[in-house]
């Protein structure tokens, strides 16, 4: 039995397609460098307006999920995430894209269950886990430094 | 400057979570969520906090940013609010990304067609 198992574990090993590590890598980097760039000039753009870096960084994520919305919508998206894989999908726009793609192609399981709850697929253990972690790290570094 | 170190750290964010996704198997949504625990991780040490010092959007615009600006977020409602504000900062902190994100998803979801 266990060596059958093992053999069915080396075929699917041998099966399955290899991924090209590196060229993903080097995409990766492109893709998600030069989105930061548009981020920064988004950023650069507020304070221009008389915001500090601090203050400009959350109008920034407002410009830039727009963005993604927008370009996840008109299909232009998704070629960047076939083609930049996590480049695509770690920036901020990428978590758009993760809202609304989704949501778009259950739309015809009606506007509650299919738009409504779709946009949270990836979105809601994202914000699960993200807000989890924040309130559990602010109370340690309140409890060990006594601010936090 | 801080044009260059946007692209070269937020280009290095994005080729970690690439490498995490291609090593250990993984579907975006699992590394999505790893760095967004890692960003919180990060800012409750200080340490996210002086890479968005110096590569600005580079370092606030992929997702590690915003569990950073969620523990920042925490800090300083603590500082006025007491032990309330674990519940209240993280959420006020991040409200801007978070409603245009329900938002604006919803507008373009209900607007385009999926193509192909």
């Amino acid at each position: 039995m266990d060596s059958e198992k093992a053999r069915y574990q080396q075929l699917t090993q041998e099966m399955m397609p290899r991924r090209p590590v590196l060229r993903n890598a080097i995409m990766a980097f492109v893709v998600g460098g030069l989105i930061c760039v548009v981020g920064q000039c988004i950023q650069w753009f507020f304070m221009h307006q008389g915001m500090s870096a601090k203050e400009a960084s959350s109008p920034t994520a407002v410009v830039l999920i727009g963005l993604g919305a927008l370009f996840t919508g008109l299909g232009w998206y998704d070629r960047i995430v076939k083609h930049g894989g996590m480049g695509g999908t770690l920036p901020i726009t990428g978590f758009a894209n993760a809202m609304v793609s989704p949501a778009m192609e259950f739309r015809t399981e009606g506007l509650v269950m299919g738009v409504g709850a779709r946009l949270f697929t990836v979105a809601g253990p994202v914000l699960v886990y993200g807000m989890t972690a924040a309130m559990v790290v602010g109370a340690v570094r309140w409890l060990i430094t006594g601010v936090a | 400057m801080t044009f260059l170190w946007a692209f070269l750290i937020g280009g290095l964010l994005c080729v970690v979570a690439q490498l995490v996704m291609d090593w250990f198997r993984m579907t975006p949504g699992q590394v999505l969520v790893i760095f967004v625990m890692a960003g919180a991780i990060l800012g409750g040490l200080g340490i996210y906090g002086k890479l968005v010092n110096f590569a600005g959007a580079g370092a606030a615009v992929p997702l590690p940013g915003f569990g950073y600006t969620m523990v920042e977020g925490i800090g300083q409602a603590v500082k006025q609010k007491g032990a309330l504000g674990l519940f209240t900062g993280g959420l006020t902190a991040a409200s801007g990304g978070i409603k245009a994100a329900v938002v604006f998803g919803l507008v373009a979801a209900l607007i385009f067609k999926p193509k192909s």
